[in-house]
Formats: C-alpha cells, structure tokens, sequence
C-alpha cells in the first residue's frame, strides 16, 4: 500500500468542495481519461480578483483526489495574484508530503490553477515552448529541465515522478537522460 | 474488523488443515529427509507423502515433481533447462499476457543474451492469436512457456491442444499453472506438456513453496547446483515443513475441485450479475464462458482503481486493481491493455478472486460497498454526468 498520511487519507475520504460549482467564472482542466488522471478546477473570481469560491472534479487515485481537495483550501480567499504564486509544493506540504511516485498528482494541482486563471484573465496559454520530449504525456524539453532545476532532480525515475514524462511508452527515456545533463550543465 | 477476502489470485489464506499439518514439523520433527538414520526419514516419508499428494492433483509421478522455493524459481528453472537442452536454437515463444515471472525473463533473455522473442498477441477477449502462433513455431524454436490461466482475467488458454503441437513440432513446452491448479482440473497426462509450474501459496498452501514438473524422460539441467537433493535436480536443503503443507494443499484442492467448479463459480456469476445490474456503465473483462470459475475482472466507466479499492479497504474487502497508477505506470496493466480494453474501464477495473472460504453474504456486502463506491467516485469525476460518461 502507499505511504500516505492521514491527511492525504482524510482529504481522499472526506474531499472538501467537490463537484460542480454553480457561477463559475473561471475553469481549468487538465490530464485526461488516457493518461489515467484528470482534474477540473473551478473558480468563483469577485470584482477584486479574490478567489471567493472554489471546487473541483477529479478522475484519479486517491492522491490526486487529495491534491485537489487541498488545492482548493489552500487558494479560497486568496487574490488571483496570490493563487498563481502556489506551487505543487506547497499542496504536498499542506497534505503532510506525497510519495514521490505520486509527485504528478500535485503538479496537476497547480497546471490546472495556471489554466484556471489565465481562464479568467482571457489570456490564451501560449503554445507550450520548447520541444515535445514525452509524446504521450506531452511534456517538453524546456518543462523537464525547469522541473530538474526547481527540485534537484538527478535520475530519469525523479523526473517521471514529477513530470510524468516517461511514463507512457517510454520511448523518450534516453532523450530525458539527455535533458536531465544539459540542465545540470545549465544550472 | 471482519475483513472480506476476495484476492486470492494474489495470494490464499493458508488453510487449517494445512497448518495442522506442519507443525510437528516445525517443533518436534526437525529431521534432514536425507540422513541415514529413522528420525530423519520420518521427515523424508511425509516429503514422499507430499510428493504423491502434489502428483495427484496433476496425475504425474511422483518422481516428476521437483520442489522449488516459488513459482518464479519454477518458471526461470523450466527456461533455463529448455535453453541448455537445445543451446543452438535461438528462438523462443511467449504471449503477451504473461506473469512477469516468464515475461520479464523473456525480455531478459531476448536484450542480454540475444534470444529472438515472439510474443503472441491476444485478441478483445483475451483469447491467443493461434495464427501467431503456429505460425512462429520453427526448428529454431527452444521452448514455448503459455500461462494455462491468465491470473488478472482468469482466461483460460488451449495448453492442451497447443503442448500435442509443440511436441509434433520437437519444441519443449512449459506452462506457467500457478492460477490454473486446483481451480480447473489439469492432467499432464491428456496436455503433453513437458514442465509446470504450480506455487504453494496460491492453493491455501504457504509462501516459500513451488513445484515444477518435468515429464519423465525429459533430459533437466539444474539452476541451482550444489548437493543431491531432488535427485540432483535442485541443490539446497528441502523446505520440509512447506513441502508438507502443499502436500495437503494438493490433497484439498483436489478434493474440493468439484466445489470450486459449482459452488465458488456460482458466488463468482452471482457476484458479476449482481454488479452488472446495479451499477451502470460496466463491463466484465476477458472471455466470458472460459475463465476461472473464482476470477472477476470488471470495470468501471470515469473512475479509478486506486481510488475503489481504499474505499473497499474502508468495509475490510480485499481486491486487486488493473491498474497501477504510479508516475512510471499510469497506464493499466499490461494484459488490458493488449487486450485493448478501453481507458474509459481500464483505469477503473477491479479484479475479485475468489476462493471456497467466501459466502454469499460477503457477495451482497461487496455489491452494497461497491454500489455505495462507485457512485460516490462518479459524483466527482470530470468524466460522468447525468448517469453516463461525457
């Protein structure tokens, strides 16, 4: 079994704002049935940019349905300006930590808080710069080598973990060996 | 709290009788079954007893039977001997759906010691692709190794009829029997096939205890060398204890095919009926009427196994999931997926095994557990709406 903690446990069983949210004036999603997780964040927004409502909709195990719970606690109240400075971080550390296998869960978090905001502000995400390394998941060069350098990572096995980039077919292995060295010779 | 026991593909508790069994030979007989004096051989005369016990149950000889520690070491064993009786051919057979006990071995040898692999597809139901198959089959064939059972499915596969054309053919032939004994009746006697592999701890027997038959006549090279035990054919000091054990394992799974086969198979049917029927947007996994009479493998549309089975875990149920969703594995398990079950069920497939111990009234809590799980999982995944997937 996993290693959760009774947070991840208590939020996973008792998830605070899920489903529908009824006036939702922002809407993130991200991940999908394939990749076998997927989360939609949705936001009430007031005239001030303050985040006064929040709920999600998760496909996913039980980490990821946590992640979501505690995303939603940790950004209701906040302005738009504060929400879009969390990190997957600080969803692991208000869940007491996550396995590292299970890392993706809390990136999902905040990839699908990015959207939700820029949702929000009308701005188009840009086309995602760099060059697609993992195919089936859609992962790029430049999001690996920024994953690399935020958290330290040293192995392809860390880089899935966060990424899940590599996780699919594995045919882009050796490629993220590759990246995993250009960004230490960067940093 | 009482706990539900429906993963015994996994493993199966070890039965009373079973346990009765070994414990003098735990405490009070401790004897080495080799030496040359009466308190020793008392231990060797319940390994010979074991030893028929386990042949029974396959109808072989005793002097067929080979103890080995798990069915792993039977599996690595029965390929290592097949590769040495023929070490100019250099190709080998297996499908897709394989334990990873022989499949990971094969991809082993086909990356490290040059083996060319063939490994034979399945089709939506599981069934092998025989085309594939026979196609393969050339003199450069060493061995083939097919699962007589598929242990996330329960899909049974034609050992007998594929180990009379290997042998037609002069290709050595193992099957991997870990999920078949004791739930369906084997008998190398009508299937040709020239090793098995059974493990202890599936069939109310220990952990620790394997079995690997090889056909009288076949020439055995050994993986493990050493001293005389097993008439040379593996070194180490038996496990007595555990080998008395299956023994009586053996004894009951025989005795008590007949119930597998009516009474475990109709909890199994009355199980998948009573799913089926009240929870919508499910599918049952593999071919239907040629499966394992304990096995359930069924999915759930817009959910995820993971998530099912700590809410299973809540009422004390135990089950499997196809599904391992770890960052280096989303992706369902590797049977469903050259099945090519759909994302939409894969993610969320449970698999039930069942064993003689289970009730009906374990039946109904399941489904009153499952019912209670799934729509609560539903209500907030992205992927269903209004009673059915978006």
């Amino acid at each position: 079994m996993w290693d959760y903690t009774d947070k991840v446990k208590e939020h996973f069983l008792n998830p605070r704002n899920a489903g529908e949210l009824e006036g939702a004036n922002a809407v993130g999603e991200t991940g999908s049935l394939s990749c076998g997780d997927a989360l939609k964040l949705m936001l009430k927004v007031n005239d001030n940019e303050r985040i006064t409502d929040a709920s999600f909709m998760t496909f996913g195990c039980a980490s990821a349905v946590a992640s979501s719970s505690a995303l939603t606690e940790i950004i209701k109240g906040m302005t738009l300006d504060e929400a879009a400075k969390v990190t997957n971080d600080d969803i692991s550390d208000f869940l007491g930590g996550l396995p590292k296998e299970k890392m993706h869960c809390s990136v999902m978090g905040q990839q699908a808080l990015s959207k939700a905001i820029a949702d929000y502000r009308g701005i188009q995400i840009e086309e995602k710069p760099g060059e697609i390394v993992c195919e089936c998941f859609d992962v790029t060069d430049l999001e690996i080598i920024d994953a690399v350098q935020a958290h330290n990572l040293t192995t392809v096995d860390d880089v899935t973990h966060y990424t899940k980039a590599g996780g699919g077919c594995g045919k882009c292995l050796d490629r993220i060996a590759e990246v995993i060295e250009l960004a230490k010779a960067k940093g | 709290m009482n706990v539900i026991y429906t993963d015994n593909n996994a493993t199966t508790k070890v039965a009373d009788e079973v346990v009765q069994e070994m414990v003098p030979y735990l405490g009070e007989f401790y004897g080495n079954p080799s030496s040359m004096h009466t308190f020793g051989d008392q231990v060797g005369a319940k390994v010979r007893k074991a030893r028929q016990q386990v042949a029974d149950l396959i109808n072989a000889d005793p002097e067929e039977i080979l103890f080995t520690s798990c069915g792993t070491e039977s599996d690595n064993s029965a390929i290592h001997s097949a590769l040495n009786t023929f070490p100019e051919r250099n190709h080998i057979i297996t499908s897709v759906v394989e334990h990873p006990a022989i499949l990971n071995l094969f991809k082993h040898l086909e990356a490290e010691k040059g083996y060319e692999v063939t490994l034979v597809p399945v089709d939506k139901q599981g069934r092998l692709d025989m085309d594939v198959l026979y196609g393969a089959m050339s003199e450069n064939t060493a061995v083939i190794s097919l699962m007589w059972a598929n242990n996330e499915t329960g899909v049974i596969f034609p050992i007998e009829e594929v180990a009379k054309k290997a042998r037609e053919k002069g290709i050595l032939f193992h099957t991997d029997a870990v999920q078949a004994a004791g739930k369906v009746p084997i008998d190398v006697q009508a299937a040709p096939v020239d090793m098995l592999s059974m493990s202890g701890h599936k069939i109310h027997a220990p952990k620790g205890i394997g079995v690997l038959y090889i056909r009288k006549g076949l020439k055995f090279y050994p993986h493990l060398i050493g001293g005389h035990q097993e008439e040379g054919r593996r070194a180490g000091t038996e496990n007595t204890v555990s080998i008395i054990g299956l023994g009586k394992a053996c004894e009951l799974a025989r005795e008590g095919l007949d119930f597998m086969n009516t009474e475990v198979r109709g909890l199994r049917d009355y199980l998948q009926a009573q799913l089926l029927e009240k929870i919508p947007g499910t599918s049952v996994n593999g071919e239907l009427d040629n499966r394992l009479p304990n096995t359930l493998s069924i999915g759930f549309d817009a959910v995820e196994g993971e998530s099912i089975l700590m809410l299973l875990d809540r009422d004390g149920i135990c089950a499997s999931s196809g599904s391992a969703c770890t960052s280096g594995s989303l992706d369902p398990s590797h049977v469903l997926m050259a099945m090519e079950v759909p994302f939409k069920s894969a993610h969320g497939t449970i698999r039930f095994s069942l064993s003689h111990y289970n009730t009906r009234d374990e039946m109904d809590k399941i489904v009153a557990n499952m019912v209670d799980t799934i729509d609560r999982l539903r209500q907030m995944s992205p992927f269903w709406k209004d009673g059915k997937m978006i």
